[in-house]
């Protein structure tokens, strides 16, 4: 049985070239039917099933409660739950906090995502060369991202409070309302804190790519007397662009679904729903009020949003490698 | 042979997933009548639980069969949250000692909570033991689905050391009338005796108006409950003198906009708090303390001040499989000898009427509790309506935005708030 992986183990150390059909080799295997499949099958079966209980079967199960009158109930009670059709949708588009919730997000996701990338990539730059410490740099930007969040918005928030460190270091100029009870200001100090919580985890993905961008290209530009600014825009910026694509689409991912930061750090996304976020108000609806339905026509709503703004996002950092191919 | 083994373990994974995940309800006439050990929830309170402990215990020693098994409700936001989810889980505890009313009609809508009117003597025992204002607690359908247990009521804890600082009298403190209120608080902040006078949370949970306009408005309008017969009953001119007095304080900056993490007057932040006798035990032993009515606007005294009863009940959830034997025990731990041990550990006090007749000689021992004795006959329940919860919620998002945070004027956010728990009781 474990002869296919052998031969495969066997090879020549090189990864199996493409065919002209663009097919990967086949042939390899001899004439013999490959058993490869049915092994692999075994071994994503455990993930498999994982993803169908965890996430398929609950999914599906959201998409029909979504176009029903539901709720939770005790085990054996005989309740109806009636086809509502699109009656959840409607009330949730036309909820004027979950509005709300979306426009913060649309805050949130222009403060972040620029500025995750733009960070992340700086810094692994920085950080790649051969610095002093580097070591320890790389594991102080990383700390944040394994640090849990309800300690680090206990810091934030006693830096960001009424007397906190900022407002007594700004003096008059702190604003009033203070920041976290300012409706102007509270979603941009959340984005600024999930990009600093986060930056440490998307630093090591473009210190990742980084180890992909041929060395030639950097020694090339040297002989062509390109300066450090226009050798990180014309080498590493192009040569990381899949990872940038990665890290854009995660940031997105990620951010549309806050939850930990606006309900800690905000008082449950205050004020007046100025930092409140979708699954804040999925939580508060499907959870505190008892309205699966609503949640769960939120929750669908909130999918579609996010692999529109992935993919839109995709299509943006991936534009100029169509364009060249 | 691969690919069916992997099919098998897939099966198999499948099946013990869905077993898992299967419940059961039990049989609720065979239920009703049995009899067998139990468990019984308890809020994570710690006076409450040496009480349930000691109890627990008393009843285990004469009923070797019917042992009961006390934990504190697990851990959630609220205590509510838990219950829900056990509901759903079907594996709530027989009894729970800390039911919030306002989530009574969610519960009962879950077909999570059983009526103690199915036993016999049922109805009597809980009229009996809690009064007139038992009538607060009856469901919609007529049946009780709680016992009323024990009240905190809603009084305004302050500070001495505070107040003395501030140059006001400690013993007897201006805080009977909105302007006396108000121009305590002025001094205590601008003096610097506290950061803040009082210290409400100002965030958007349903529950935080049971804390600042509940008890407010339950004073001014002589007792009114928020609803009546189906209609909102704060958009009226005691609402809006409750909400402009609230706007003030925070306009003043007398009551910071931002929560407070953790208890702002223990921490000696505030120098007043809006509590029950349950937050006594936070500072009796590091705060000299006094306690006044809630205020109004012409200023009335204790005997003829209403407020919230920030009451906690006693309900039989629907998983319960000997719930014979759970009646038993609900009767045993509300008795008038476990009310008095229970009212003597926490403070707390037992949904009875005539306290201070009944437990003279605790009040005598510890006279700084009879003020909330007094006020306990005058308490106010959340209504008992399905939708309870939305209606709150409801209320405190224009209150917010209004009152705490001044983006409205609180005569229209109370209009609109009224409009919008119209339509909430309409739709259920």
């Amino acid at each position: 049985m474990s002869l296919p992986l052998i031969s495969r183990s066997q090879g020549s150390g090189h990864r199996p070239r493409p065919q002209s059909g663009g097919h990967p080799s086949r042939s390899q295997g001899g004439g013999h039917r490959p058993r490869r499949p049915s092994l692999g099958a075994l071994f994503v079966s455990p993930y498999a099933l994982f993803l169908l209980v965890v996430f398929a079967v609950p999914l599906g199960y959201t998409v029909w409660m979504s176009f029903h009158r539901f709720y939770f109930t005790a085990p054996g009670a005989d309740v109806d739950a009636p086809w509502v059709g699109l009656a959840n949708y409607v009330d949730v588009l036309t909820d004027p906090v979950v509005l709300r919730s979306f426009l913060n997000i649309g805050i949130f996701l222009v403060i972040n995502v620029p500025l995750t990338v733009l960070l992340s990539l700086t810094l692994a730059s920085a950080l790649n060369a051969k610095l002093p410490l580097r070591s320890f740099f790389r594991a102080a930007y990383y700390l944040p991202y394994v640090t849990a969040s309800v300690a680090l918005v206990a810091v934030w928030s006693f830096l960001f409070g009424t007397d906190g460190l900022v407002n007594k270091l700004l003096g008059d100029l702190a604003p009033d309302p203070s920041w976290l009870v300012n409706s102007t200001l509270a979603m941009p100090v959340v984005a600024v804190f999930v990009t600093w919580k986060g930056l440490g985890f998307f630093v090591m993905l473009y210190l990742a790519a980084l180890q992909s961008v041929p060395g030639e290209l950097y020694e090339s530009a040297a002989v062509d007397g390109a300066g450090r600014v226009r050798t990180f825009l014309t080498v590493t910026v192009p040569g990381v662009r899949h990872a940038t694509t990665l890290v854009t689409v995660l940031a997105i991912i990620t951010g549309s679904n806050l939850f930990t930061e606006p309900y800690l750090l905000t008082g449950g996304g205050g004020p007046d729903h100025a930092s409140a976020s979708p699954v804040l108000i999925l939580y508060q609806k499907g959870i505190e009020q008892a309205h699966p339905d609503f949640a769960a026509a939120l929750g669908v709503v909130l999918v579609l949003f996010v692999v529109t703004l992935s993919l839109i996002a995709r299509r943006f950092t991936e534009k100029n490698d169509k364009k060249g191919a | 042979m691969l690919r069916k083994t992997g099919a098998a373990l897939l099966a198999l994974a499948l099946a013990g997933a869905s077993a898992g995940c299967a419940r059961t309800a039990p049989d609720s006439a065979k239920a009703a009548s049995a009899r067998g050990p139990i468990t019984v929830w308890l809020s994570n309170n710690a006076q409450e639980v040496v009480w349930g402990e000691k109890m627990v215990a008393e009843w285990n020693k004469a009923h070797p069969k019917e042992r009961i098994k006390a934990q504190q409700i697990p851990a959630g936001k609220t205590s509510e949250e838990a219950l829900s989810a056990s509901i759903i889980a079907g594996n709530s505890a027989c009894l729970v000692f800390n039911a919030s009313p306002a989530s009574v009609p969610q519960f009962q809508k879950q077909a999570g909570l059983v009526p103690l009117d199915d036993f016999p003597g049922g109805e009597r025992y809980v009229t009996s033991r809690t009064g007139e204002r038992a009538a607060q607690y009856r469901s919609e359908d007529g049946k009780f689905y709680q016992l009323p247990w024990k009240s905190n009521p809603v009084m305004i804890l302050y500070n001495k050391k505070h107040f003395k600082k501030a140059g006001l009298d400690p013993e007897h403190p201006k805080l009977s009338t909105y302007k006396d209120f108000l121009d305590s608080s002025r001094k205590i902040v601008r003096s610097g005796a506290a950061k803040a006078a009082i210290w409400p949370a100002p965030s958007s949970e349903f529950f935080q108006s049971w804390f600042d306009f509940y008890p407010s408005f339950i004073a001014e309008s002589d007792g009114k409950q928020l609803v009546k017969d189906g209609k909102p009953q704060f958009d009226t001119p005691a609402g809006r003198r409750v909400a402009n007095f609230w706007r003030t304080v925070y306009r003043e900056k007398l009551a910071p906009q931002e929560a407070f993490p953790g208890d702002a007057m223990a921490a000696g932040k505030s120098a007043m708090t809006i509590a029950g006798p349950w937050a006594v035990a936070a500072y009796k032993d590091s705060i000299d303390w006094g306690v006044v009515p809630v205020p109004t606007s012409e200023g009335r005294s204790l005997k003829e001040t209403s407020t919230f009863s920030d009451e906690k009940s006693v309900s039989m959830f629907s998983a319960c499989r000997n719930r014979a034997t759970a009646w038993d025990v609900l009767k045993f731990a509300t008795s008038k000898k476990q009310d008095g041990a229970f009212l003597k550990d926490t403070g707390q006090m037992p949904m009875r009427p005539d306290l201070l007749d009944e437990y003279r000689s605790y009040f005598e021992k510890n006279p700084g509790y009879k003020k909330y004795a007094e006020q306990a006959d005058r308490t106010v329940e959340v209504p008992s309506v399905a939708g309870s919860i939305d209606m709150w919620q409801a209320l405190r998002d224009r209150w917010t935005a209004s009152v705490v945070f001044g983006r409205e004027r609180p005569e229209g956010a109370l209009r609109d708030a009224s409009r919008d728990i119209s339509t909430i009781l309409d739709e259920y």
